[in-house]
């Protein structure tokens, strides 16, 4: 009986059993996920609708009905989208107004950005160590690759476009944004009182206001503030302006990773005598900049996104080439085709950047536990 | 111990080795410091100005503006002053920003609450729109969307939704409410039902405190709230008619437009921040630990009263300062409308700045107006933040 | 029948009634075939190692999981999809669980008095003296108006132990109610749970501490991989086990 004394031995033990049809395999997914409701099986109706009303026409007018050859819009008669431009304006696309026999120095940069990046995103990889002397040469590389001088023709940078001028704005913003960050989240955490407001001034400054309205003060402003004889190319304006912007954010960010940094690592610091540059510089901030990783690719996929805004003050990024191309008679109305087309890029670029981001943050949190 | 003859007293060594005089020398230096690059920058901007002919101050903002703006929520010509150019642009901006956090929000709150749901579907289908937005710039998506509106066909081809909305490249059309005699009776008894509706709420609360009875409150605050309206609006022979566009030769008559401009910066502000919404709201609601659904349940709380008085307290909490938070980007991306030429503060900035020449006090006034934004955004997350805190040791 | 065999047969119909039980988490057979009948004001411990389906089976009795086959009745009703069964069923049974769940944004008096006031419709006052009251019997009323955040891990508990009792329930289950308490605090809790015993609490208690069980269980059942290995009385489960699953499992807790 159900409430009397009772045994099984080791060997009568139950076995397992396969659960009721109904519930598992296909049918039990679906009735699990799709339709576990009548609320559940009306939304799962309206999204199979939706889908069927977009997925075949966008299918349609992006590929099946679409050109993608000829020399000007009127080669594109049918009712797909239009990429016959793509084989001839691609490289403005990329490379803006970059003199032509010279954007293979622009490749070069692109392609040394990788072992630049990596012992920087991946540190467990082998010869990290090394790798890294290169990372902190890498900006001066890249610059004189870009620019030119000792021996290379030199490219003055209003020939800079397309998104090699939002990689190159972005990318400066970030790497140089970061000691400035660095020293804006320490002067946040000081003691002396100047420094703190200082710091608190600049950050809560740059994080208030829009990019539009920093963008405006290193078109017009900038050349005000400064004596008629030094003249600062506008890309070069740009970069500061986006770095001091950037720099608020990251300070933020590493802030948040001091602050993560158990207090038992300072007072170990401290306890063994390091004075207070040492500690910072030794313990302290390998670990939290360790932390802030996803925090920095984070703001790094913001500051991508918003360089697009460079279009406003004249500058040629990649938006205003697309713009400019479709007012030109020969691809007029093509707006929507080179949209989807810049679309597509930094999607591409900010998921991917977005996506190592979140394997990140679960690796650090597995490891902190 | 040896004694040292150390002189009593001054010593230079001390300053340098004593954290307080090392500390107080060093933020003298950065004042110094600060306060030249300052002067230098004060007397390059005097010299530049001086150049060009240009008194700085803000007296220009009484000159004579000289351009129209098309779209205006006062009274403005191309008589009008800059400052109050200015201001205009300045309640556009705001007009934007408030109808782009009301639809943002409906939109972030919607995503976020059905991607919790356990459909697949929707939750697939609610994450592709997340992604793609969140990882496209906003001045793309805004681009996009005045494309697409300003690629609707030309007035005389409009499309029509029901013969009273008409899309076309000019913007939407809609029907203009007339308001004929009595409608403020209508309105009153409207406020009226509020009132009423409020005081029976907290008698229903009271009640239910007191002999444990629940009331209907919800059908019976929307009864009164609706009814009597409904019946004096019936009562007073329907107060309210509405222009309906009609259309001419070549345009409308009737109803009023909003411009394609305002419509797409609105859309596209409002998909764009409600990605970033939804994923606060999912967040907020999940990190509410499944215990806490789990001892309602217990208690026997049906699920409606769960969300109610347990999910939903404490999932608020979390969500609110990013959601402000993003409230504030919201407002500081509708300054991209210059791209599209709605006429926003740093639009109409714009045009000030090249008209007067006064570069220096636009930017300022700029800045000004849109940090006191995030100052007293910061200002409100802080309050709340202490004010909510959950209490602990 | 006559009154009197009414009263019997009445007396005589289990509070709980599981025949056939089997659960399923995806393709894991967590519950295998439990067949379960307690009686009215029966204290029964279960105990087992980690894994073994205690916590789920007691779970499925209010229904925070779902079986797939088998059937539970509890105190007349049975558990099945239907909400107003499910609604009348945990009206009837307390939950007491591991990490005490209590509201953290409600004070203590307030999380005690949620349950009456909006599921038995309680007036206000009313509630407040049954949680009053209550708090009193767990020994913690001067901490009524405080928050959980500021209480102990062992007061937390007699909280949550209290908040299940002013629902004024017929059955009480605890999941492992210690088990996240430091050493010290835990005879507090046992304490509260042997003087609710004492007052003819039908009780379900999932637990590690052999002690509390020789001390006041009707009835210890072991379970392991899903299922139910042995039950029998406290004196005769702890020195005269009988299954060799058992004997292994008591040796190596009771070997410290």
């Amino acid at each position: 009986m159900t409430s009397q004394p009772f045994f099984r031995q080791q060997s009568e033990l139950l076995p397992e059993r396969a659960p009721p049809a109904a519930t598992t395999g296909v049918i039990g997914w679906m009735r699990a996920n799709l339709f576990s409701g009548w609320l559940s099986t009306i939304l799962t109706l309206a999204g199979l609708y939706i889908l069927w009303l977009i997925i075949p026409g966008l299918l349609d007018w992006a590929f099946f009905d679409a050109d993608f050859q000829g020399d000007d819009r009127f080669a594109c008669t049918s009712s797909g989208a239009c990429w016959a431009w793509f084989d001839q304006r691609i490289d403005q696309f990329l490379y803006g107004f970059y003199p032509s026999e010279q954007t293979w120095r622009v490749d070069i940069a692109l392609l040394l950005l990788v072992p630049a990046l990596a012992p920087v995103l991946f540190d467990k990889m082998p010869g990290a160590k090394r790798l890294r002397w290169f990372s902190l040469a890498y900006p001066v590389v890249a610059t004189f690759l870009l620019i030119g001088g000792f021996g290379l023709e030199e490219v003055p940078t209003n020939k800079f476009g397309g998104f090699m001028l939002n990689v190159t704005v972005g990318l400066a913003g970030i790497v140089l944004s970061l000691p400035v960050g660095i020293v804006l989240a320490l002067g946040r955490r000081s003691r002396m009182p100047i420094v703190r407001a200082l710091s608190v001034a600049f950050i809560e400054v740059f994080r208030g206001v829009p990019l539009i309205t920093l963008l405006f003060v290193a078109a017009i402003l900038l050349p005000i503030f400064l004596p008629p004889s030094f003249s600062l190319d506008l890309v070069i304006r740009v970069i500061v302006v986006v770095t001091a912007f950037a720099s608020a954010y990251m300070a933020e960010v590493i802030r948040g990773g001091l602050q993560a940094v158990p207090r038992g690592q300072y007072e170990a610091a401290a306890a063994l005598g390091l004075g207070y540059w040492k500690m910072m510089g030794l313990i302290v901030l390998p670990q939290a900049l360790k932390i802030s990783i996803p925090g920095i690719v984070n703001t790094f996929i913001g500051l991508f996104k918003d360089t697009t805004l460079v279009i406003v003050i004249g500058l040629f990024d990649v938006l205003n080439i697309g713009r400019t191309m479709v007012s030109n008679p020969d691809w007029l109305g093509l707006a929507v085709e080179t949209q989807v087309f810049i679309s597509l890029f930094f999607f591409i670029v900010c998921f991917s950047m977005s996506r190592y981001s979140v394997h990140l943050e679960r690796r650090l949190d597995t490891t902190k536990r | 111990m040896a004694v040292t003859g150390a002189p009593a007293g001054f010593e230079l060594r001390r300053i340098w080795s004593d954290e307080r005089a090392r500390s107080a020398l060093f933020q003298i230096l950065v004042v110094l410091g600060l306060a030249l690059l300052v002067a230098f920058f004060v007397a390059n901007t005097i010299a530049n100005l001086q150049a060009r002919g240009l008194e700085p101050g803000f007296g220009f903002f009484g000159d004579q503006a000289f351009f129209d703006i098309n779209q205006k929520l006062i009274d403005y010509s191309s008589q009008s002053t800059f400052g109050r150019a200015l201001v205009v642009g300045l309640l556009n901006t705001l007009l934007v920003s408030a109808l782009g956090i009301i639809a943002a929000t409906v939109i972030g709150f919607l995503a976020g609450i059905l991607r919790l749901s356990n459909n697949w579907l929707v939750g697939r289908l609610i994450g592709v729109y997340v992604e793609f937005t969140r990882n496209v710039p906003v001045l793309l998506q805004i681009i996009f969307w005045w494309s697409i509106l300003t690629g609707l066909p030309k007035v005389a081809d409009s499309v029509s939704l029901g013969g009273a909305l008409f899309l076309n490249n000019r913007g939407v059309r809609m029907p203009a409410p007339i308001l004929e005699n009595g409608f403020g009776w209508v309105a009153i008894f409207f406020v009226l039902g509020i009132v009423a509706a409020l005081i029976v709420g907290r008698w229903a609360h009271r009640r239910h405190m007191a002999t444990g009875q629940p009331f209907p409150m919800l059908w019976v605050g929307l009864g009164l709230v609706i009814v009597p309206t409904l019946i004096v609006y019936f009562a007073l022979g329907q107060p309210l008619d509405w222009d309906v566009p009609e259309r001419t030769r070549f345009n409308f008559r009737g109803g009023f437009n909003v411009t394609p401009e305002l419509v797409a910066l609105w859309w596209a502000l409002s998909t764009y921040t409600g990605a970033f919404i939804s994923e606060i709201v999912r967040a907020g609601i999940l990190s509410v630990s499944k215990g806490q659904s789990e001892a309602a349940h217990a208690l026997g709380l049906r699920p409606g009263l769960t969300m109610r008085k347990i999910i939903i307290p404490q999932a608020l909490r979390v969500i609110i300062p990013p959601l402000t938070s993003q409230y504030l980007n919201l407002t500081k991306n509708s300054s991209l409308a210059i791209a599209i030429g709605y006429q926003d503060f740093v639009s109409i900035g714009n045009t000030v700045l090249n008209q007067s020449g006064q570069a220096i006090e636009v930017v300022a006034i700029w800045m000004v107006v849109y940090l006191s934004l995030s100052l007293g955004t910061s200002a409100f997350m802080n309050w709340y933040n202490s004010h909510i805190a959950l209490v602990e040791r | 029948m006559s009154t009197d065999q009414n009263q019997a047969a009445a007396d005589a119909r289990p509070i709980i009634d599981i025949v056939g039980l089997n659960k399923w988490f995806g393709p894991f057979h967590v519950l295998r075939d439990i067949n379960l009948s307690v009686a009215p004001q029966e204290r029964i411990v279960i105990c087992g190692p980690s894994g073994s389906g205690k916590s789920t089976l007691i779970r499925c009795i209010n229904r925070l999981e779902e079986h797939q086959e088998g059937k539970i009745v509890v105190d007349g009703t049975e558990l099945t999809h239907d909400l107003k069964n499910i609604d009348a069923i945990r009206r009837e049974v307390g939950m007491v669980f591991q990490q005490f769940n209590l509201f953290p944004h409600l004070t203590v008096l307030e999380n005690c008095t949620l349950g009456p006031i909006w599921v038995r419709k309680t007036p206000k006052d009313e509630a407040e003296k049954i949680a009053m009251e209550l708090l009193e019997r767990v020994k913690i009323p001067e901490q009524a108006d405080k928050y959980p955040g500021q209480l102990s891990g062992g007061q937390q508990q007699r909280v949550a132990i209290a908040r299940s009792l002013c629902m004024k329930p017929n059955i009480m289950l605890f999941d492992e109610p210690t088990s996240a308490l430091d050493p010290e605090m835990i005879k507090e809790v046992l304490d509260v749970m042997v003087d609710l015993a004492q007052t003819g609490m039908t009780m379900l208690v999932v637990t590690h501490e052999m002690g509390f069980a020789s001390q006041v269980a009707d009835r210890v059942i072991f379970m392991d991989a899903g299922q139910i290995v042995e039950q029998n009385t406290p004196d005769e489960f702890f020195n005269n086990p009988q299954s060799d699953r058992t004997k292994l499992f008591l040796s190596q807790i009771l070997s410290h």
